[in-house]
């Protein structure tokens, strides 16, 4: 383990940057928000950003290719570029987490090359969580905010910034920076991580346990009848799903420019109706389907098709922004409590 | 540059012929410029077709991959990117990736068995790969079946196709319906389920359905009646796609993904899924 003196944070920062790009947190008027580092900006002491960190992966909006259209001719021009290396600073655990999520959608065979360019090329520096808040819940993902994972992992004090590299990847860039930091023993982080510990147990969504879900369960939570009562006050404007950091859903479009066609594809919603409307009829005709789906393809769908690991690590982003106040912890209290009550 | 292929970008298709099937389908013939099929398919798999600016969407392969020359869609004129299909002339370039989904067991579940083809309207069109599959290799499989039919005799998807070569195949039985009387119809007329029911098959062969969804509710209804299990009878899905690989969640029905799990099901699984389709 490594450690700096907090007073040394803007050299680490510019010592990181003189290699590659550095992303990290800072407070702005929407809240605090990934900006590229320079020097100046200080990390954001909120607890989280208000977007998750999956933009660096998978952007909200990308050029796929584009297409010159002469007459009948059409040359199809691959635009991809071979990412910049960059450094993503101060990812807390549940966003790390969210990171494994998205790989084994984008990095399953046929591996999707423009997500995989990114994560290549991106070396996570996660933060373990102080003061996480009363809308965290990754504990009940197995998440552990005090071990944050990631490249780098980071555990910040009044003083000192504590630095345990995870992956060779990580210690290749921890390793260039050694002339900042110096070894230490992890007694100051060991005491830290009780504390942080002890705070999470006590968290008002500590005991919300996902076990009642998983790999399997479909027939058991399709047709419950709470979906009617869950879904009713939906206005699915899709917030949930943009603010969170596993949805992956998208859509392919083109933009004729003039000069030509560019392929883009931006993030997308199952809670849009226009999400499976077909020419030939609607699978999904009301509000109740498109709502039944996010939560059961995070709950049982996910973890079906993935070793039982599930499409949510408890970020309460969709608990802090929904406008009528309805997220995943209601919808697994009121199903998961079906037998359990 | 990334080195590796990337799924999502596609190649370039010329389209070399164009048939007009009926007033709302064309079957086009596609090769890449150099006069080549884009890829090799198995009977059942799907490509997305698309015109930049206009959109991508996805269509069944209707020739069949023992046809080394070209790859053929027939396309029923529905929406955006069907339309503008259906205004090009020969010699238009599109873009094809793909193939997409999985297929028929036709080398493996299904050799050996007598096959009973079941379609309705536009429904052949995926049915006709396996047909002429089939077909090319006779001697592979038992008697072979086709009960088809359509809202009228000009509806009638490769109507040429099937009296000039189908039905004069050995082993090979054509039935033809239509919904209404007309005047120059001296064939069948009827629904596609009450045919099948009047035909009364032995249930000793595979059954394959593709059509409208009612079609298929019914059709499958009456083959049990008729004493077919579900695990003889298979069916092909559709669902609104984007990308074709099982990551845009579009396509999406229980833990499957249609565009990458499908679109051939057997009708016993179909039921594993939920009731979402």
């Amino acid at each position: 383990m490594r450690k700096l003196s907090l007073d040394k944070l803007d050299a680490l920062f510019a010592a990181i940057s003189a290699t590659n790009t550095l992303y990290l947190p800072v407070d702005t008027k929407a809240g605090a928000r990934f900006e590229r580092w320079e020097s100046g900006k200080t990390l954001s002491t909120a607890l989280n950003t208000v977007r998750s960190a999956k933009d660096f992966f998978f952007p909200q909006t990308e050029n796929l290719m584009d297409f010159k259209v002469e007459g009948k001719s059409i040359e199809i021009i691959d635009t991809r570029t071979e990412s910049e290396d960059f450094v993503l600073f101060g990812v807390r655990a549940c966003d790390v987490k969210s990171f494994e999520v998205l790989d084994r959608v984008f990095l399953a065979d046929p591996v999707d090359t423009y997500y995989k360019n990114r994560r290549d090329h991106g070396v996570i520096f996660s933060m373990a969580c102080t003061r996480p808040v009363e809308s965290c819940f990754c504990g009940t993902f197995g998440i552990d905010a005090a071990n944050p994972g990631g490249d780098v992992a980071c555990h910040m004090t009044d003083d000192a910034l504590y630095l345990q590299a995870n992956t060779d990847k990580g210690q290749r860039v921890l390793d260039s920076l050694d002339s900042l930091t110096e070894a230490c023993t992890t007694e100051v982080v060991d005491e830290q991580n009780a504390l942080i510990r002890e705070r999470l147990a006590r968290l008002p969504l500590a005991d919300l346990s996902a076990e009642a879900f998983g790999s399997g369960k479909t027939a058991e939570y399709f047709d419950a009848p709470e979906w009617k009562q869950l879904s009713e006050s939906c206005l699915g404007c899709g917030t949930c799903t943009f603010v969170c950091p596993t949805c992956q859903c998208y859509d392919i479009k083109d933009f004729n420019t003039g000069h030509g066609v560019k392929r883009f594809r931006c993030w997308d919603s199952c809670m849009y109706s226009e999400f499976t409307k077909m020419s030939a009829g609607q699978p999904r005709l009301t509000q109740l389907e498109r709502f039944r789906q996010r939560f059961m393809h995070k709950l049982v769908y996910y973890p079906t098709n993935n070793d039982g690991l599930f499409s949510c690590v408890g970020c309460g982003r969709c608990v802090a922004k929904c406008p009528i106040h309805m997220n995943i912890v209601k919808v697994m209290k009121t199903l998961g409590g079906r037998e359990h009550a | 540059m990334p080195e590796l292929k990337e799924p999502l970008i596609p190649v370039v298709g010329v389209v070399t012929d164009i048939r007009i099937d009926t007033p709302d389908v064309k079957t086009f013939r596609v090769v890449t410029p150099d006069g080549k099929k884009a890829f090799e398919h198995k009977p059942g798999q799907c490509a997305m077709l698309s015109i930049p600016g206009v959109g991508e969407a996805m269509f069944s392969i209707t020739s069949s991959p023992t046809n080394e020359e070209y790859m053929e869609f027939s396309i029923k004129k529905c929406g955006c990117v069907t339309e503008w299909l259906h205004s090009m002339e020969v010699g238009q370039q599109i873009t094809i990736r793909g193939p997409y989904g999985n297929a028929f067991p036709v080398d493996t579940a299904f050799v050996g068995h007598d096959m009973l083809f079941i379609a309705g309207g536009i429904g052949l069109a995926p049915l006709r790969s396996v047909i002429n599959y089939c077909r090319h290799y006779r001697d592979r499989y038992g008697k072979i079946d086709v009960v088809y039919g359509s809202r009228s005799m000009q509806d009638l998807v490769d109507y040429k196709e099937i009296i000039d070569e189908w039905a004069n195949d050995a082993g090979v039985t054509v039935h033809l319906t239509i919904d209404r009387e007309q005047p120059e119809w001296t064939g069948h007329v009827g629904f596609v389920p009450n045919y099948v029911k009047e035909l009364g098959f032995s249930t000793d062969k595979i059954a394959i359905l593709c059509g409208p969804p009612i079609m298929i509710k019914f059709t499958l209804a009456g083959l049990q009646e008729l004493g077919f299990d579900k695990t003889q009878v298979y069916t092909t899905m559709e669902l609104r796609m984007k990308c074709g690989i099982g990551k845009c969640g579009r396509c999406n029905i229980g833990s499957k993904y249609v565009c990458k799990d499908g679109p051939v099901f057997r009708c016993d699984q179909i039921d594993e899924l939920p009731n979402e389709y």
